[in-house]
């Protein structure tokens, strides 16, 4: 088959929020730039966000400042963010959704004209003094889809080259530490085509596929993740999961933070707040690692609700009508479709669900993808990029903060662009051998597929890597079993390699894309689960049974995961550029 | 109903274009318990990984925001994902959304649904200097983009729409029109003219004949066909 090659100054895979805000910024310079997407991109993850977006515009607080919002963030993130990122993001909060209204967001709006700001976990005022802050910017309760169709609607008007529906299988290296391209598979005909570019910027979100429950969209399998472990470069704080306390139980669907910052309150199954018990100061607003692992305690008590103690109540019978019509109309028609629950009426079922993923590719606050040398220095990766979920900057840490998700990648995916702006005309397009057996070898990947047979379904071993990761890498973590779970993960792993699909048609072929995800969200849960058990204490997200404390001492660092099943470590930065340092402090509640 | 041991019949109208010269219907028998939820989209799941790994549709979010897996279901779009088996009879019969053209199964070709929205200039155009702060709306201007904004472009309510199905190049269909009315509804757009005057000849907007197919079938229970008369309204006005 002879492959058409096209050459461009910037590819970008991924079109949620962060590649068409990255892709907007780009093409403003007058870059050649493509988004390739393997979904329409009003389509991508970001639009199943609800709560909002995080800015310190003082609409409702007055005394808001985004120093107060990035003190916020270093503690949510159990102080494993880095300093410089958060500050950058922090500070650019205010003027990142200003932006966003003047393309025509359709934010929630307060009597006065300015945009609505709503209560969320971890927020306080006056650095963590001051009570409870106001600095959520909502559309009602579907931000994502406001914010998606927004920047969508920006790129039409742009005229940005979309390939849509068109899946980005590998990374192609011109040097050992420089991408120049990406090969790629239209969906609809089968065809491959080699991209060539001067930067590549993943965008391709998250992986909560990777457990049984989850809120995620089918689409989130860490493809970028994949793509980076495959050509050689870490992954990063892997074994920070985010489980999100307010997941409808059985179904996995998300019901908002805002919920609880309208005044939602959880019960246990004798209609006790047991929030006010955990965190009494934060109680339903406590960050979402500690709210989570209440609820997991609270069941474990014998205080879940239902007939087996399974699920907490969120309950929202209290709220007046004209807030849940303003505020929580897409939660509202939620529970009713997927819990047939009227939420004036009954509480909703909910349970913690796996959520997002904080951990990723490691980039620096420019988004530059880095790895390490052999002696542990971190260095670039030329002409690489990534921004949003599936990068690591690190602003989330061990902990994200609810509504920091849709800032982050808009706030990154814009640094991408502006970096690669500065720096396009340094970098030259390269094919040379090494291109040349980078492409091989993923054309080796794509046969495999196409023209293996006769081996085990996909569909077990992607059942079997969800269960193990559900089991034994969830809210609550022990040495013992992780260690099992390693080991019946290695085996799983081993029989993808001898796995096919009977699907063989060039047409929409949705059983391969579902085998190239496998073997993404494979590398994804791997290195999660080496990272999670070699992380001797517990922080944030991560918390062990065996490591019930935080130990900064020898573990105040990030963690780096290779193909090979090699491990490293980071240090955390601990160096803003405008502000003092946050010293590592004991979290409150 | 209750889906307890439930078996339901259901008959998908499949096409390969490497194979099949038209879409032939092949039925398949799922017991709705062992689905791993209780929507059509966990059934097709079902089919998917354990009868007939071939069979392709579209579908990402699992909750109705995402649009990608709009279908014909016995006769009538709308989205999969959140349409409860037990909502349906023991026999659903699932064809792909009708007047789009067929890629494989139940995926369509939505180019031309895609160029139609397009045409809409769904963006917000202010002549204005964009002030340092946001531009102030009130919560009563605000409340008129709802019914609105909240379209996802599954297309299930323009390919219901009869005037779509007879001129998809030169009538705009519901969707698209939605965005204009969303558009001309807010009140920091100033192109209302311009985006009236696009509308001016006899196709783009005025073959909408109140059908009332496309607000029928809509999965957000939006009302295209009634942003479509606002629009024919604001013209009146602009006229007179």
């Amino acid at each position: 088959m002879t492959i058409v090659n096209e050459t461009y100054d910037v590819i970008i895979v991924g079109g949620g929020g962060a590649g068409q805000r990255a892709a907007l910024e780009t093409a403003s310079s007058g870059a050649n730039v493509a988004l390739i997407s393997k979904v329409f991109p009003t389509r991508s993850h970001t639009v199943s966000a609800q709560g909002g977006i995080n800015a310190a515009l003082g609409n409702i607080d007055k005394g808001d400042s985004w120093e107060c919002h990035m003190f916020d963030t270093i503690r949510g993130s159990d102080y494993l963010g880095d300093q410089d990122s958060i500050e950058y993001m922090c500070s650019q909060a205010s003027r990142t959704v200003i932006e966003l209204e003047h393309m025509g967001m359709p934010f929630s709006r307060n009597e006065d004209g300015t945009i609505y700001q709503r209560a969320f976990g971890g927020q306080t005022l006056d650095f963590g003094k001051g009570g409870q802050a106001h600095r959520t910017c909502p559309a009602a309760d579907r931000t994502g889809h406001a914010m998606l169709h927004t920047l969508f609607q920006q790129n039409v008007k742009a005229k940005t080259r979309f390939f849509h529906e068109w899946f980005a299988i590998d990374l192609l290296k011109s040097g050992p530490q420089k991408v120049s391209g990406i090969l790629a598979m239209c969906l609809e005909t089968g065809e491959l085509r080699v991209f060539h570019a001067k930067a590549v910027v993943l965008a391709t979100g998250g992986a909560g596929r990777i457990y049984a429950s989850t809120t995620n969209a089918y689409s989130c399998t860490g493809d970028g993740l994949g793509m980076v472990y495959r050509a050689g470069f870490p992954l990063q704080d892997m074994e920070m999961w985010q489980f999100h306390p307010t997941g409808v139980a059985g179904v996995g669907c998300l019901i908002t933070e805002g919920a609880r910052g309208e005044g939602g309150i959880l019960r246990n199954s004798e209609g006790e707040r047991y929030m006010e018990r955990y965190a009494p100061i934060q109680k339903d607003l406590a960050c979402r690692d500690v709210v989570s692992r209440s609820s997991a305690l609270e069941m474990k008590a014998g205080r879940g609700c239902g007939p087996r103690g399974d699920y907490m109540h969120l309950d929202l019978t209290h709220l007046p009508q004209e807030t849940l019509q303003e505020r929580l109309p897409g939660i509202s028609d939620l529970a009713r479709t997927f819990a047939n629950v009227d939420v004036s009426k009954e509480p909703i079922p909910v349970v913690p669900t796996c959520h997002y993923m904080m951990g990723g590719i490691p980039t620096n606050k420019y988004g530059q993808v880095l790895t390490q040398d052999k002696l542990g220095k971190d260095t670039f990766v030329e002409g690489l990029y990534a921004a949003g979920e599936c990068a690591c900057v690190s602003v989330h840490g061990a902990n994200r903060l609810g509504a920091n998700s849709l800032l982050e990648i808009v706030v990154f995916g814009r640094a991408v662009g502006h970096h690669i702006n500065d720096h396009i005309g340094d970098i030259a397009h390269e094919k040379n051998a090494e291109f040349d057996a980078s492409l091989e070898k993923a054309l080796g990947r794509v046969g495999f597929w196409r023209q293996g047979g006769g081996g085990e379904s996909i569909d077990e071993v992607i059942q079997d890597m969800k269960k193990i990761m559900q089991e034994d890498f969830g809210v609550f973590r022990d040495g013992k079993n992780m260690q099992e779970g390693l080991a019946k993960l290695d085996v799983v792993r081993r029989r993808l390699a001898h796995a096919s699909i009977s699907d063989k048609s060039l047409a929409f072929n949705t059983r391969l894309v579902s085998a190239f995800e496998l073997e993404n969200m494979m590398a994804v849960a791997y290195t999660t689960a080496m990272a999670a058990l070699a992380r001797k204490e517990s922080r944030g997200a991560h918390s062990r049974v065996d490591f019930p404390d935080r130990d900064d001492k020898n573990w105040h660092k990030h963690s780096l995961a290779f193909e090979g099943d090699r491990a490293s470590t980071r240090a955390v930065n601990m160096q803003p550029n405008h502000v003092d340092p946050f010293p590592l402090q004991e979290r409150e509640h | 109903m209750s889906n307890t041991g439930r078996i339901i019949h259901i008959t998908v109208y499949r096409f390969d274009p490497d194979q099949d010269s038209k879409p032939y219907p092949a039925t398949y028998e799922v017991d709705a318990s062992h689905c791993r939820g209780v929507m059509l989209l966990d059934a097709l799941e079902y089919i998917k990984s354990h009868l007939d790994e071939t069979l392709s549709f579209r579908r990402s979010c699992n909750e109705g925001v995402c649009g990608s897996d709009g279908m014909n279901i016995n006769g009538k779009n709308g989205l999969a994902c959140i349409t409860p088996l037990a909502s349906l009879p023991d026999k659903v019969t699932l064809r792909s959304l009708p007047s789009f053209p067929i890629i494989r199964d139940l995926i369509v070709d939505m180019t031309r649904f895609y160029k139609q929205y397009e045409r809409a200039d769904p963006y917000l155009q202010n002549t204005g200097d964009a002030p340092a702060k946001e531009r102030l709306q009130s919560p009563e201007e605000r409340s008129k983009l709802d019914g609105l904004y909240e379209c996802i472009l599954c297309a299930c309510c323009t390919s219901a729409c009869p005037s779509y199905w007879w001129n998809p190049d030169k009538f705009m269909g519901p969707a698209a029109l939605l965005w204009v009315a969303r558009f001309l509804a807010d009140s920091r757009d100033n192109y209302e003219n311009e985006r009236l005057e696009a509308l001016q000849d006899a196709f783009s907007l005025y073959r909408c004949r109140s059908v009332m197919n496309c607000a029928d079938v809509c999965p957000k229970g939006l009302n295209p066909a009634k942003a479509i008369a606002d629009v024919r309204h604001r013209m009146l006005d602009e006229s007179t």
